[in-house]
């Protein structure tokens, strides 16, 4: 043990505690000038960085043929980013099934199984990257540097896109052209992930991430044996991994690898990044359509389902397993299975939630060996989907519980629903509720098909009864609201598990983007009606707790039964016995 | 609005009606069209089979008792749905049959313009012979068989039938007070009518259809509310399926009624279950107001109105203006003033004119006039008095009075004319009185503002809704009156194309705008309105072009018309919130139930502490059936409307039906859990 007496412990936590809360405060305050920024770079009003990317961004124009000033209607807008998103399936699938004879593959990596490969660029093209192998044994350099690492920029960007239509459609007025797909696509990737991630990319390099293209390292060990180092451009990699909410990481351990997440300062860093832009993007609204109160009130009720979610985790792994501690073991340090020490347990609990609540899903430490409480809240936050939630996703799906407040709440009061002066009429709530039961529908049916063919899914758990019920809903929940993430545990790389999980990213990925640009592109067409003392106001405290307890009836409680059977269930028969 | 306000909701022959349609609607077809409670219709179905099977003999599902109760709960909760409906609608028809009771054969006297003898003989034929087009005739104590407008002669009317006020009035031929409603009396005079409608196609009839339901259309917002209600449906089939492959990995085998009962409690049955009766109730509210709405839309628009368009005479002022006070000219007694515009009104029938008099407070009789000669009103010298003697009295318009005196050579005191522009100014309408040509003084008149008339439109500003003041006065009066009473914009010197031209503007900022209108001319105004409320006492343009028609004539209808609308979508969205609160509490309820056996950790999430698994299931449907007729008095009379800004509504209401639904079944629950442990 690390520690010997209490008092010393004491003053770790404190510690601990207060290195969350920079993390926050500092989350916060960077996300805050971000959105705005943000908010500028879609209004394509005047920022530092046009001298730099400017004649970048005309060069991609003509490149790609496109007239990005052209508008386009919500349906073009949707077919562009379809087609540039799914125009790098085929390429990833043959890359993929192919990189042992392609070129950069000093460890001489094997292709992927056809079914690992589809998975796998499921997973890559749509921002979710779960992973089903491990990157230093599963992809080549060819692999990481020519398919990961430009999709790290590329799928962040495309939702980015998504919600900076979204964004432009509820400007007040009515029309049904909205600007170009490509416009906002090119504008994130070059002003606003590139320059991000090349700075923090500097900062990783200074605190010992490797950059290099040069194989294993090999070494003999004072036993004899033969060791192998894994290494690779990993400082480039990371800063955007964790920028872009991609999540996938170069190692199979993520970023509990130390040549990924090195200290606990690159761990900040990272941590920070989970929250960043999801949070930022939601100022960037407030900016973007000069209505700051409607974005606090976003963050806001944001922040309330965090809080919930990581109190408790926290708490459970504060206190350790009370296994452990009838055991007679000192157990004052907390949960600390699958944890890494340089972390510790709070910065670890903190880190989960974050990175569940945002659709992220890297890792610095094991899930599966949290508590089930903890991991019941890290589930939680997977299937909420909105809590933050992932870039521009994030703010896609609150959009959406919007809605179906404002709906609810204008009824309650009287009027017929209408948001930021248009009306929600029939069409609109049809969308809405399709996509509300969506992400319940893909991880409990495919939950429920993963217990109904026991012969293929039971073997590969790492534990029976409740955990490994977790297990698998962790798996699809994940899969499904493309955090993509693992509880880990799992042995995950099956056909089963890849082909399921496989098209359940995929309809979980795209629906709810069509979903929430379909109906911010028909209340665009709708006729601007101001507001008056009669139709509801969507930025106070008021309509923050209806949105609140929506989320949580409507998903939450969806969930519950699912709950009670793993985690639940697990915590428990922890407790009582 | 007077009739039936306080006729009990549960009156014992409209519940025996009701208790009889409840059992017909159960009709598979009939429940189609509501997803909600056809899903619980369907889990009836499979609790029925259940039993059947038990029957046969098979073990794994419980014991028969059990499984029956728990399909008789089920039958119960759908009756309960089909009882609200049902009450709803007989409440509907008994208002519509007394509506009907007017419409009762009555005969009429056909005007045979080609007779078999003469032209234009009368024939007596029943009203229901009448078609649109024909004419009838109508004398002293006939009952009018028919809608029709009156093309010859005056007559006065009792509409007591249909308005439900006692005091007769005044329909003639031309203008805007010619129409007449079928069912009403003749108490003088004779008129010659044509019928304007066919037969069964009078206002009356479609509205005791509409009330009826029979022709009932879903309107928009109750269909997307329907999709919605839907979408929750589907999320709760999704949950229930999936929990038998998640109770078979935890080895729990849970049997098809516990499956059944927990979807049946986490779909909002509540509100599925009040929908169709909270939409009747709400047209059944506008007719107890006694205001025909022509559709179920009509009313809800009503609650989303921006804008009400109001005319001024009737609505914000008492018909008439009143003299308020006496301004004597220098020099001049102001008795003597009095004296004489008392005079000079002696004859005066208007409403003006009397209310002078009434303010001089000197009786007529008393004055001492010798053969006198009273000068009428007339536009051209717009001025009105009396002769007598030598003595030549005159009171009328400052400007014709200011060109009398000066053509006889007078002076016009410069303190009288500061009297007439304050009084101008302040909204008022001065008189000018002269004696010989010579200044008396200047009467005031005043506009008298409706008692209360500020609050009402305080009131609808809270509720977002903006009132415009439609006046054919000055704009310097008309604006004076605005401030007054509050409205927030004016139409001065307003003709009916200023109406529709205000309206078109409104709608085009998407506002939704409402006005009331009775004469031809405002039937292309009252058509473009999205609410056009006509007087039944209008014209028949004018009920055709609007979409609802007000039975009493009270101009002030559109402010009670406003609520009802808003009643109407605040019940269904407290109903609905109240519904989907209530699902907390029956997760805790049932979902420890479903595992306990196998997984008895689970005992610790039973925070309700309910004795047993099947008590806890069945009181979770117990508390889920009989919250529904709990609720049928809200939903019939509607969640109250307070205009206190829409976010403290909202939050008002999210703590009453959000917060007290997520309690209130906590508690219901808990008690039934307890009489029902008494019974095992």
């Amino acid at each position: 043990m690390y520690y010997s007496s209490a008092f010393k412990l004491g003053k770790d936590v404190c510690m601990e505690m207060l290195g969350i809360i920079v993390i926050f405060v500092a989350m916060v305050a960077l996300s805050i000038p971000l959105g705005k920024y943000i908010a500028k770079v879609y209004a394509g009003e005047v920022t530092f960085l046009d001298r730099i990317f400017h004649p970048v961004e005309k060069l991609i124009y003509r490149f790609l043929g496109v007239d990005a000033m052209c508008p386009m209607t919500w349906k073009q807008h949707l077919v562009a980013l379809l087609t540039v998103n799914l125009l790098w399936f085929p390429l990833t699938m043959f890359v993929l099934m192919n990189q042992n004879w392609l070129p950069l593959n000093p460890d001489h990596i094997a292709a992927m199984s056809p079914d690992l490969a589809f998975h796998s660029t499921i997973s890559f093209i749509t921002n979710c990257f779960q992973q089903h192998y491990s990157g230093e044994t599963g992809m080549s350099y060819f692999s990481q540097i020519f398919i990961m690492f430009p999709l790290f920029f590329l799928t962040p960007a495309v939702t980015m896109s998504a919600m900076a239509v979204v964004f432009n459609a509820l400007k007040g007025r009515a029309t049904d052209k909205l600007r170009n797909f490509y416009y906002y696509y090119v504008r994130s990737i070059l002003w606003i992930l590139l320059p991000i991630s090349f700075v923090t990319a500097i900062i990783f390099l200074f605190n010992g991430m490797p950059m290099t293209l040069q194989g294993a390292h090999t070494f003999t060990t004072l036993q004899g044996d033969t060791m192998y180092v894994a290494r690779g451009p990993i400082a480039a990699f990371e800063s955007i991994k964790m920028l872009g909410l991609d999540g996938g990481g170069f190692f199979g351990a993520n970023s509990a690898h130390p040549f990924e997440n090195p200290n606990f300062f690159t761990n900040m860093i990272e941590n920070i990044f989970h929250m960043l832009l999801p949070v930022a993007t939601v100022f960037a609204l407030g900016f973007y359509l000069n209505r700051k109160k409607l974005a606090w009130m976003i963050f806001g009720v944001m922040t309330l389902g965090f809080i919930l979610l990581l109190i408790p985790a926290m708490n459970a792994e504060l206190k350790g397993n009370p296994a452990i501690t009838q055991m007679g073991i000192n157990n004052s340090m907390g949960n600390m299975e699958g944890k890494e020490i340089r972390f510790g347990t709070t910065a670890s609990a903190f880190w989960s939630i974050t990175a569940t609540s945002s659709m992220n899903g890297a890792v610095n430490c094991m899930h599966d060996s949290f508590m089930p409480i903890s991991g019941g809240m890290q589930m939680l936050g997977i299937m909420v989907n909105t809590l933050y939630g992932g870039v521009g996703t994030g703010v896609l799906g609150f959009f959406i519980a919007i809605i179906l407040a404002v709906f609810i709440g204008s009824l309650m009061i009287g009027r017929s629903a209408q948001f930021l002066g248009k009306k929600v009429g029939m069409r609109e709530i049809k969308i809405t509720m399709i996509i509300t039961l969506l992400h319940p529908f893909l991880s409990l049916v495919g939950t429920a098909l993963a217990c109904s063919f026991p012969t293929l899914t039971t073997p590969t758990l790492n534990n029976p009864g409740f955990h490994g019920f977790s297990e698998m809903i962790y798996e699809y929940a994940s899969a499904s609201s493309a955090d993509g993430s693992g509880f880990e545990g799992l042995g995950d790389n099956t056909p089963w598990w890849n082909i399921t999980c496989g098209f359940i990213i995929l309809f979980g990925r795209y629906l709810p983007i069509i979903g929430a640009v379909a109906i911010a592109g028909m209340l665009a067409g709708k006729q601007y009606i101001g507001d008056s003392a009669g139709t509801i106001k969507t930025d106070n405290a008021t309509f923050g707790l209806l949105v609140f307890s929506l989320i949580f009836v409507v998903t939450a409680l969806a969930f519950f039964p699912a709950l009670a059977v793993g985690p639940i269930a697990e915590h428990f028969s922890i407790v009582t016995h | 609005m007077k009739r039936n306000r306080k006729e009990g909701l549960f009156k014992s022959d409209l519940v025996f009606e009701a208790i009889k349609q409840s059992f017909i609607k159960l009709n598979p077809k009939n429940q189609f069209r509501n997803p909600v409670m056809f899903t619980v219709e369907i889990g009836t179905f499979v609790m029925m089979v259940v039993c059947a099977w038990i029957l046969a003999g098979e073990k794994s599902q419980g014991s028969f008792i059990y499984n029956l109760t728990i399909f008789l709960i089920l039958l119960l909760t759908l009756l309960f749905a089909n009882f609200a409906e049902a009450l709803a609608e007989a409440r509907g028809k008994a208002q519509a049959a007394s509506l009907r009771k007017t419409r009762e054969d009555t005969p009429a006297k056909r005007i045979q313009i080609l007779g078999e003898i003469f032209l234009n003989e009368i024939h007596i034929v029943p009203s229901s012979q009448l078609v649109k087009g024909d004419m009838f005739i109508c004398e002293t104590g006939d009952i009018i068989p028919t809608d029709g407008e009156i093309i010859e002669g005056i007559a006065t009317i009792d509409e007591s039938a249909i308005t439900g006020e006692s005091a007769p009035v005044v329909r003639e031929s031309g203008g805007d007070k010619s129409s007449v409603t079928g069912g009403t009396k003749v108490l003088s005079d004779k008129i010659k009518v044509r019928v304007t409608t066919e037969p069964g196609e009078s206002f009356l009839d479609k509205m005791i259809a509409l009330v009826e339901g029979a022709s009932r259309q879903k309107t928009p917002n109750e269909i997307a509310l329907t999709i919605l209600l839907a979408g929750f449906t589907l999320v709760f089939i999704i949950v229930c399926i999936t929990l038998q492959p998640f109770a078979s990995y935890a080895k729990t085998p849970i049997p098809i009624s516990a499956y059944i009962s927990l979807f049946v409690c986490l779909i909002p049955t509540t509100i599925g279950g009040l929908l169709s009766a909270i939409g009747i109730s709400g047209m059944d509210r506008a007719l107890r107001a006694n205001v025909i709405a022509k559709s179920g839309k009509a009313v809800e628009t009503a609650g989303d109105l921006d804008v009400l368009l109001l005319d001024k005479t009737g609505t914000i002022t008492i018909g008439n203006r009143k003299a308020t006070n006496f301004y004597a000219a220098k020099g001049v007694d102001k008795d003597h003033l009095i004296k004489c515009a008392v005079m000079s009104s002696m004859a005066d029938e208007t409403p003006e004119g009397k209310s002078i008099i009434e303010l001089g407070g000197i009786n007529p009789q008393s004055l001492q006039v010798d053969n006198p000669t009273f000068i009428k009103f007339t536009a051209e010298t717009r001025s009105s008095g009396i002769d007598f003697g030598n003595t030549q009295i005159r009171k009328g318009a400052y400007d014709a009075m200011k060109n009398k005196v000066e053509k006889a050579g007078n002076m016009f005191p410069a303190g009288t004319i500061e009297d007439v522009k304050k009084i101008s100014s302040n909204g008022g309408t001065p008189l000018v009185v002269l004696e010989n040509n010579v200044v008396l003084g200047v009467i005031e008149l005043q506009d008298i503002i409706k008692t209360g008339i500020f609050e009402r439109f305080e009131r609808l500003r809270k509720m977002g809704v903006k009132t415009v003041m439609v006046t054919g006065d000055n704009p310097l009066t008309a604006k004076y009156i605005a401030e007054k009473a509050g409205v927030d914009d004016y139409i001065a010197e307003a003709k009916p194309e200023d109406k529709m031209a205000y309206i078109r503007k409104e709608q085009a900022t998407g506002k939704l705008v409402a006005m009331m209108g009775d004469g031809t001319n405002d039937a292309p105004a009252l058509a473009q309105a999205d609410v056009g409320v006509a007087m039944n006492s209008g014209t028949s343009a004018a009920k055709e072009a609007g979409n609802m028609v007000d039975l009493d004539n009270d101009p002030t209808k559109l402010i009670e018309i406003v609520e009802i609308g808003k009643q109407l979508l605040m019940t269904r969205g407290t109903l609905t919130t109240f519904s989907i609160a209530n699902d907390v509490a029956k997760y805790f309820a049932i979902v420890p139930a479903l595992f306990i056996t196998s997984i008895p950790a689970l005992q610790r999430i039973n925070i309700m502490n309910l004795h047993s698994p099947s008590s806890a299931i069945l009181s979770a449907i117990i508390f889920n059936a009989i919250i529904i007729p709990m609720l049928i008095p809200l939903a019939l009379k509607g969640v109250a409307y307070k205009p206190i800004g829409a976010s403290a509504l909202l939050r008002r209401n999210l703590l009453v039906y959000g917060l007290g639904g997520i309690l209130v079944p906590f508690i219901g629950i808990k008690l039934i859990d307890m009489l029902v442990a008494l019974c095992m």
